[in-house]
């Protein structure tokens, strides 16, 4: 049986982007952004709205095509991945989309068990309960069991979004604006949620976000995007202690909000 | 969908770039429903829950529609034959209206508008939130989960739902003949069926296959399809509904043309 963490080695490259571009018509989102993810790190994306930082990971998980440009995942070329690949690929990459996207239809425990279900089919009932008690205990929502989405408030849904991409074990995190629309103590949980996720499950992630708290709460190192390209890579204090005007107009933005 | 857009071509040249680009992907998605729906897994249960909405949520109203509309037309023709003596052909008259018109028209015009707009609004809505995004990431093949079940239950719901219509429907004219000239069931569908053939059961059959096709496929394409948000959402019902029923019309006359050829 496939363990529930992973184990680390420190040097190894899981995610290698290399002069990424796309377009959507006249609008270029991505040009040429470089990007290494190495293992058990987390990287945040940090950019104002519409700089490509969506397009970025949608692009990593295979729900876009880029115009040019290598993603290799794990070692493997996602844009050369057949549908099989990609299948295989995907159940290694856990993607947490901006407002959940849990399923409406299903409640919390359904929308947990139907990944496994699909993708696990030899797993046993009293398994697949073990499983998802094992990871809505991780998220802190373990009475949320039988309840719709809909009765969830906007950050429950979020941490039953990352307990529904933990499910399957993932190798590699990819959180899309995790504390947007939030208040800031839920922001915070979420923050720990995300620091707890790596070193309990031994994720490696990129996480996309506008929110600094959230950069450096979480961020081993940060990648700030401008007009589609990382204008400074770096660790925390690295990138905000330079001179660069942006980064110091996105620092007093974020400090004043 | 959506062509590449080139700056200063004229207007019509851009529309006819978009009709014929949403023709190809229509083609497409089409192309990738028959590959999918003969590859396991086959998600029996979720196409079972499905037949259920299908039938769930159109059966009362292909009742009501089905009796008025058997009771009107019977109403109606009855002044007609009467005037060359002829009332005693009405149940005649009337199954065959029923059995190679009225019925499969009746039920894919009523499922177009409850069941197309239902799974339009829901596959959107799916879209827009990104549920069936959420999906892909998770390794579930959305296609398969979502449409393909959707299309099969309306393509084999809708001939069901044509029989239930045609009974009902004669039922609404057996009563009406019945309380006007005291025509027994047994005489009642003995006419009934005297000029019914093979070739019209077979052919209403048919239709009510290709109308469900048709309901299946568009709705599930405009939902897969939809963009711009909650407004994407109202669209993809809303078209759903237009081009399922525009078809619908259109392959009417193409069977009816077909079937005359071969009777």
């Amino acid at each position: 049986m496939k363990p529930f963490t992973h184990d680390i080695d420190w040097h190894e490259t899981v995610i290698h982007i290399q002069d990424l571009y796309k377009s959507f018509g006249d609008n270029h989102v991505l040009q040429g952004v470089h990007l290494d993810l190495h293992r058990g790190e987390n990287i945040v994306v940090l950019g104002r709205s519409g700089t490509g930082k969506s397009v970025l990971i949608k692009i990593i998980a295979g729900l876009l095509k880029p115009d040019s440009g290598t993603v290799r995942v794990l070692g493997q070329d996602v844009d050369q991945l057949d549908t099989a690949g990609l299948r295989d690929l995907r159940l290694k990459l856990g993607f947490c989309f901006q407002h959940g996207a849990l399923y409406d239809s299903m409640t919390v425990c359904e929308n947990l068990a139907f990944p496994l279900k699909r993708n696990e089919p030899g797993m046993t009932r009293a398994e697949r309960d073990r499983r998802i008690d094992l990871v809505l205990e991780a998220v802190g929502l373990a009475h949320t069991k039988n309840q719709m989405p809909a009765e969830l408030s906007g950050g429950q849904r979020k941490r039953i979004g990352i307990a529904r991409t933990l499910i399957l074990r993932p190798e590699i995190m990819l959180y899309d604006e995790p504390t947007a629309g939030l208040d800031p103590i839920t922001c915070t949980e979420i923050n720990n949620l995300i620091n707890e996720v790596q070193g309990r499950f031994k994720t490696s992630s990129i996480i996309i976000t506008h929110d600094l708290t959230c950069a450096k709460a979480t961020g081993d190192n940060i990648a700030v995007m401008k007009e589609g390209r990382f204008i400074r890579q770096g660790n925390f204090n690295e990138v905000f202690s330079d001179g660069d005007e942006l980064i110091r107009e996105f620092y007093d933005y974020n400090f004043i909000q | 969908m959506g062509s590449a857009e080139q700056p200063g071509k004229p207007v019509i040249s851009k529309g006819v770039d978009r009709f014929f680009s949403d023709v190809h992907e229509i083609f497409r998605f089409i192309s990738r429903f028959f590959k999918e729906v003969f590859l396991p897994p086959f998600e029996l249960r979720e196409f079972i829950r499905q037949c259920f909405y299908v039938g769930n949520k159109s059966l009362m109203l292909i009742s009501l529609t089905g009796f008025i509309t058997g009771l009107v037309f019977t109403k109606q023709s009855r002044p007609s034959l009467a005037e060359f003596g002829a009332t005693s052909w009405l149940p005649s008259l009337i199954s065959i209206a029923i059995i190679r018109a009225l019925a499969p028209l009746v039920t894919a015009l009523i499922c177009a508008g409850k069941v197309g707009s239902s799974i339009g609004a829901e596959l959107a809505s799916m879209k827009v939130t990104e549920q069936i995004d959420a999906m892909e990431v998770s390794a579930i093949n959305p296609f398969k989960y979502l449409v393909v079940t959707r299309i099969m239950a309306t393509t084999i719901c809708l001939p069901l739902l044509m029989c239930y219509t045609g009974i009902i429907g004669l039922a609404g004219a057996f009563l009406d003949v019945h309380l006007n000239e005291q025509t027994s069931v047994q005489t009642f569908i003995q006419n009934a069926f005297t000029n019914i053939s093979f070739l019209d059961l077979g052919a209403s059959l048919v239709k009510a296959l290709v109308y469900g096709f048709t309901i299946g496929v568009v709705s599930c394409y405009q939902g897969f399809h939809a963009t711009q948000g909650t407004q994407g959402v109202g669209k993809a019902a809303n078209v759903s509904v237009v081009i399922s029923m525009f078809l619908i019309f259109i392959e009417e006359v193409l069977i009816v043309q077909l079937v005359n050829a071969i009777r």
